[in-house]
């Protein structure tokens, strides 16, 4: 045990030499990156190399417990999961699953989402191995779905599930999406392609020259790398989410409030309602067909349930919009599901939208089965 | 330390150089040290501990100088200046009670000034019996005593929740709440070892004369306070008493020091903490290959984690004209595990060397019947290995950790003094050479790795089901 004889390594310039250097060097670097403007920087990922990819987009309130991140980087999110490494077969039937947290999987795991049981129930459809991939996100907005389908059409997919929800549609919520925020230029640039303009209004046409320095990116660049490290816990442990012991029970009862956002009695203001997205999506879809899907809601039992059926909707409000949507199906020729009251109040977990294993497994088997009789459409 | 406290820290030592590099240094070491004791102290939810062990730092600090310096220096006019200032900066911070801003620098709103007074009485009390005792030597081991005692209350679980349940029956605040978390004494390990080492010295008569000003700026000296190293008092003050060197070479050496350590701890650490083991992902865990990660990924993280703590704190301590003693030097680039322990946490492991390791192999190999050469190895290397896990913290597992590396030593030993007898090929070739030491840092740093087990998980239990990962043996 000798004691050690380490000397600092003394730098061969003067400090206001060094200090200058690494100032210019510092300034320097911010330029290049910035002029650069790496915007593919999240495609690169460890994920589908060394580690598997995830099963659904990352998103993560308690990093630390669910060894997942919420990011805004859509190329990181897409690269982070297995859609990214697979390629699309001619033997093969691809699915993507759009959605709201729901479709995403609030406290179920991975196995339990709508996506998985949706993979084991229609293994094959027109005589090819179907590929189910689970693309939903929390956060309600239309708009957040188009962006992330808009992305995965590079997968080419041959049918897109799109189970939604009146909340979705809502339009103060379309832009509120951490999504669409964190990607401005990327959104204003798909509602343009959409034919949607007004949607879009506010959103930069490129990003400020500081959005794009080492500096203004500091905070994706981090989070990149922190995305990168959790791949490691994915990979050792399976676990996306953080799964409490107890949680609160989606609420049942209510006071005798019957609003909705700022509308307290029918009609229901149409023009409130963004189904033009709806509509771009078809168009951003294109060839390939998008099946909507009216989600299902919980319908309390508890007080004041004749007013509303949930936290997020009073009846009138949504049974007004549930026939709307049936009306612009048919006049838009969508195809359309209204599975608003498949699933039992007791199968709802901690949201009104968010289902236990066996609600999953109710919605998966309604599905399953319209997806087999529409064959090979 | 956070983040922001090192950056303050940094930016008043180079303040310092910038405006008076050679006056006052010891009060400006002195001042800094003893406001960072408070403010590095982190909150606790008993009322008032947060800033009464604080407080207790400086108390015993005080009264442990009194009771090791000799008559002829405690009783200087200067000394009494340097009491009076502690004493005026602690009723300073005292004082931050009244403001009505949110405290700064300390962790709660400190206790009213009456009691303080009441509290500083009772410490100069304390000052007072431990320089006019009569058994001054009877003093120094109860002192001893004392630090020991109090270090095992706070390092293990049962006596430190049974203290916490103590104070808070005492302060009237619910028993229900309790956590062992609550006693988080700021540094005392490291303050309770430099405090021993000067009582051991002094009781050996090697403890030179020093100012009451060195020795609490020793003690509770601002960039160390936390992490260590440990310092040696009579190393310590031949820097404070000492010429400073150039200041231009002291900013960009130290400066270097700390970029470095600021990285190692906070980019490599920090990231490498997401994915080391735990008692939560050692459960989680699919797989052998993937507990290994995690288990190398706790190794690499302690030591950069450490290391970078220490290498900031050597790049602090040069700003400031104080060269500490260097802690890590490339310890899992070690081909045998004697040579890791020569390299890790070095100070702490100098300290059980000079006050447990060699005064145990000197009683066990003096006397009328010496114990053998290879059972006195044993003893010592795994007795003083146990001791450095249960400074850690006194448990089953920190000792399974120490008596994992004490064994290890010994057999270490053992091995190489059969090596030195039995090395058919003494004039190997280079590349023999190499691979052999390539093998044993290979085989060292996964000993090492192992051991991190005890040391990262709860429970023995836990431990062994997760060694049984590493092999398979478990799902």
């Amino acid at each position: 045990m000798n004691p050690p004889t380490r000397e600092s390594r003394p730098p061969v310039v003067s400090m206001p030499q060094l200090a200058a250097k690494v100032l210019i060097l510092f300034v320097a670097a911010n330029l290049v990156f910035a002029a650069w403007t790496p915007s593919g920087l999240g495609r690169l990922s460890l994920y589908n190399r060394l580690f598997p990819g995830r099963e659904r987009l990352p998103f993560g309130e308690s990093p630390q417990a669910s060894y997942n991140l919420s990011l805004e980087d859509l190329e990181a999110m897409f690269a982070s999961h297995r859609i990214s490494s697979e390629q699309s077969r001619p033997d093969e039937y691809r699915i993507l699953v759009l959605g709201d947290s729901s479709v995403w999987g609030a406290l179920l795991r991975p196995e339990q989402t709508l996506a998985a049981k949706l993979a084991d129930l229609v293994p094959i459809v027109c005589g090819k191995r179907t590929r189910v991939y689970n693309l939903g996100y929390p956060t309600l907005s239309l708009t957040k779905d188009l962006l992330i389908l808009d992305r995965a059409m590079r997968y080419q997919p041959d049918l897109v599930l799109w189970p939604t929800t009146l909340e979705a549609f809502v339009r103060e919520n379309q832009l509120a999406s951490p999504v669409v925020v964190g990607n401005p230029v990327y959104a204003r640039d798909v509602l343009v392609r959409a034919g949607l303009s007004s949607p879009g209004v506010g959103l930069p046409t490129r990003p400020s020259f500081w959005a794009q320095t080492f500096i203004g990116r500091r905070r994706a660049l981090a989070d990149l790398i922190r995305l990168q490290l959790y791949g490691v816990m994915w990979a050792a442990t399976g676990i996306d989410q953080a799964y409490p012991e107890i949680y609160p029970a989606a609420q049942t009862d209510f006071e005798a409030d019957s609003s909705f956002h700022h509308e307290s009695a029918p009609p229901l203001d149409e023009t409130h309602l963004a189904f033009e997205v709806l509509d771009a999506a078809v168009r951003v879809a294109g060839h390939v067909p998008v099946l909507v899907v009216n989600e299902p809601i919980l319908i309390s039992p508890g007080t004041n349930s004749q007013l509303r059926y949930n936290f997020y909707y009073p009846r009138w409000a949504f049974d007004q919009f549930r026939g709307l949507l049936q009306q612009r199906a048919l006049a838009s020729d969508w195809e359309y599901l209204d599975l608003w009251n498949l699933v039992p109040a007791n199968d709802f977990t901690n949201t009104a939208i968010h289902l236990t294993p066996r609600g999953e497994s109710m919605l998966a088997q309604s599905l399953a089965q319209s997806i087999l009789a529409r064959g090979c459409r | 330390m956070a983040l922001g406290q090192i950056l303050v820290g940094a930016a008043l030592a180079f303040l310092w150089i910038l405006i008076f590099p050679r006056r006052k240094r010891l009060y400006f070491l002195l001042t800094c040290s003893v406001i960072a004791v408070f403010w590095f102290q982190p909150g606790l939810p008993i009322r008032g501990l947060d800033f009464w062990l604080p407080f207790a730092t400086l108390a015993i600090t005080v009264a442990t100088w009194a009771l090791t310096a000799p008559a002829e220096v405690r009783l200087t006019r200067a000394n009494g200046v340097t009491a009076a200032f502690v004493v005026a900066l602690v009723l300073l911070l005292g004082a931050t009670r009244y403001l009505p801003a949110e405290p700064l620098l300390t962790a709660g709103r400190p206790p009213p000034l009456t009691w303080l007074a009441l509290a500083l009485a009772a410490a100069g009390l304390l000052a007072f019996v431990a320089k006019r005792g009569r058994n001054p030597a009877l003093a120094m081991s109860l002192t001893l005593a004392a630090l020991v005692a109090t270090l095992v209350v706070l390092k293990n679980p049962t006596l430190a929740m049974w203290a916490d349940l103590g104070l808070r029956r005492l302060t009237g605040q619910p028993v229900t709440h309790a956590s062992i978390a609550d006693l988080q004494w700021l540094g005392f390990s490291y303050i309770a070892f430099r405090l021993m080492h000067t009582i051991r010295d002094r009781q050996a008569g090697r403890l030179p004369p020093v100012d009451l000003g060195e020795f609490v700026t020793y003690v509770v000296f601002f960039p160390s306070l936390v992490a260590g190293p440990i310092d040696r008092l009579e190393r310590f003050i031949q820097d404070v008493r000492g010429p400073l060197p150039p200041a231009q070479d002291a900013v960009r050496n130290g400066g270097w020091r700390m970029a470095i350590g600021l990285f190692k701890k906070f980019v490599v650490a920090d990231g490498l903490a997401l994915i080391a083991l735990n008692a939560t992902s050692a459960q989680q865990v699919r797989g052998a290959v993937w507990a290994w990660v995690l288990l190398y990924a706790y190794a690499l993280r302690i030591y950069f984690d450490f290391s970078g703590y220490t290498d900031i704190a050597i790049g602090l301590g040069q700003w400031l004209g104080v060269r500490l003693p260097e802690n890590f030097d490339a310890p899992y680039l070690q081909p045998n595990l004697t040579q890791f322990w020569n390299r890790w946490h070095m100070t702490l492991t100098q300290w059980f060397r000079a006050y447990v390791f060699n005064p145990l192999t000197r009683r066990l190999r003096s006397g009328a019947r010496p114990m053998p050469i290879a059972a006195t190895i044993l003893v010592t290397q795994v007795v003083t290995m146990l001791l450095i896990g249960m400074w850690h913290g006194v448990t089953w597992n920190f000792a399974l950790w120490g008596a994992w590396h004490g064994l290890g030593l010994f057999a270490h030993n053992r091995w190489s003094d059969y090596m030195r007898r039995h090395d058919a090929a003494p004039g190997q070739s280079h590349a023999l050479h190499g691979l052999r030491q390539a093998l044993g840092v290979l085989l060292t740093f996964n000993y090492v790795a192992l051991g991190w087990v005890f040391f990262a998980l709860p429970s023995p239990a836990q431990s062994l089901g997760f060694m049984l990962k590493l092999v398979g043996a478990a799902g």
